[in-house]
């Protein structure tokens, strides 16, 4: 009996390539943050503005954050208690300094040791890779806020950051 | 003084039980008007309400049409871009079903645009208008 072992053996050379390309397409990309899954995250911090990716952020940033919820930036997004804790424990678990997420830190390159920003677009990272980004773009009325990432970034709420 | 209230939660526990036999929405008003102690809420001063520029409140948001938008049955956008479905239960039947839901965006966006937490008569009136958009 004669086996076609050739024929196999590209076969699955082939699909062991093309799960590795797929697999550094989703977690290796430079441009991609995990997009919020839990849904109750998605509600309670998804109806003002985009729920941010929490690996863009420092656990501690998230805990100091969840903590004042009452002045959040100007607004009041109190919650509950339970539910405050549930969030908190998912930003935590999904912060840019959690196991694993390699790539997000990138975007934390820069932050001091032990700092909570607050805010993702004061980020040193953010902040250079958006030098480029004229004045009167900010302005615009489409744009208003930094904080609008999906005015310029159409594809942020499935996670995606490239222009 | 303590026998006005007693007769008073009795009545609105007697409201709020027969109401529960209708829906999340008409327990709610139900609620709010018992509690405001009106029969009768208007849609007409509910539009006002949503409509009308305050002063009280934060500068950027005078109005609850800053974020829902001067057509009730369109779309809205808050400050940060974020889209809002429409207000008008017609457009958008799922709302107002969760009373927790309301009461928290009732006091938040009353607080913004207010600056003071609606009264439950503002709040049946505003409800009783978007029901009927
Ligand atoms: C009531 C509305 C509201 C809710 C609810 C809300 N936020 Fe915000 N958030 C704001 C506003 C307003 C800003 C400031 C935006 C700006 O600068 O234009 C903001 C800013 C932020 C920023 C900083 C953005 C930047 O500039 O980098 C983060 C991070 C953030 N919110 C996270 C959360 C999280 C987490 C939750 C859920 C617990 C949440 N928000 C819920 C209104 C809200
Ligand atoms: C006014 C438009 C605009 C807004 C608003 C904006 N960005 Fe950007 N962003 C850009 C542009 C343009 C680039 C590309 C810079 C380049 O490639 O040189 C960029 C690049 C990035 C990158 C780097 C991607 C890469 O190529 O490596 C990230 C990450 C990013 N933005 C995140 C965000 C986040 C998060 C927000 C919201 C908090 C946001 N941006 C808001 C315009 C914007
Ligand atoms: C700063 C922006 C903003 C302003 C101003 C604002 N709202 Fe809202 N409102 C929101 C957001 C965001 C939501 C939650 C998203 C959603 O329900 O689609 C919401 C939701 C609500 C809800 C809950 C809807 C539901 O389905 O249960 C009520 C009630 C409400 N708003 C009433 C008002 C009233 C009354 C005013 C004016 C006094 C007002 N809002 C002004 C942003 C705003």
């Amino acid at each position: 009996m004669r086996i076609p072992y050739r024929p196999l053996a590209i076969g699955l050379v082939t699909l062991a390539f093309s799960a590795l390309i797929l697999a550094r397409a989703q977690a290796g990309d430079r441009h991609f943050f995990a997009p919020v899954t839990d849904p109750v995250v998605k509600e309670e911090c998804g109806s003002c503005h985009l729920a941010f990716a929490p690996s863009m952020l420092p656990a501690r940033s998230w805990q100091r954050m969840m903590g004042k919820l009452d002045n959040h930036f100007g607004d009041n997004a109190s919650l509950d208690p339970a539910t405050a804790e549930k969030i908190t424990s998912y930003l935590v678990a999904n912060a840019g300094d959690a196991g694993g997420q390699r790539y997000s830190s990138k975007l934390l390159k820069g932050v001091a040791t032990g700092a909570a920003p607050q805010r993702i677009t004061e980020l040193p990272k953010w902040v250079s890779e958006h030098r480029k980004v004229p004045d009167w773009e900010w302005r615009h009325k489409e744009v208003r806020t930094k904080a609008n990432c999906v005015a310029c970034h159409t594809a942020a709420e499935q996670g995606y950051y490239e222009e | 003084m303590k026998n006005i209230l007693v007769v008073t939660s009795g009545i609105v526990a007697m409201i709020l039980s027969t109401a529960t036999l209708a829906g999340p929405r008409e327990d709610l008003l139900a609620q709010y008007a018992a509690v405001a102690k009106v029969t009768s809420l208007s849609a007409a001063r509910g539009q006002t309400l949503h409509t009308q520029n305050f002063s009280g409140g934060k500068p950027d948001t005078p109005s609850c049409t800053t974020c829902h938008g001067k057509d009730t049955r369109g779309a809205g956008r808050t400050l940060t871009g974020k889209t809002i479905e429409p207000v008008a239960v017609s457009v958008t039947p799922t709302r107002y079903t969760d009373p927790a839901k309301v009461e928290k965006w009732f006091k938040r966006n009353c607080t913004e645009v207010l600056g003071r937490e609606c009264t439950p008569q503002e709040k049946g009136d505003w409800l009783t208008f978007v029901i009927g958009q």
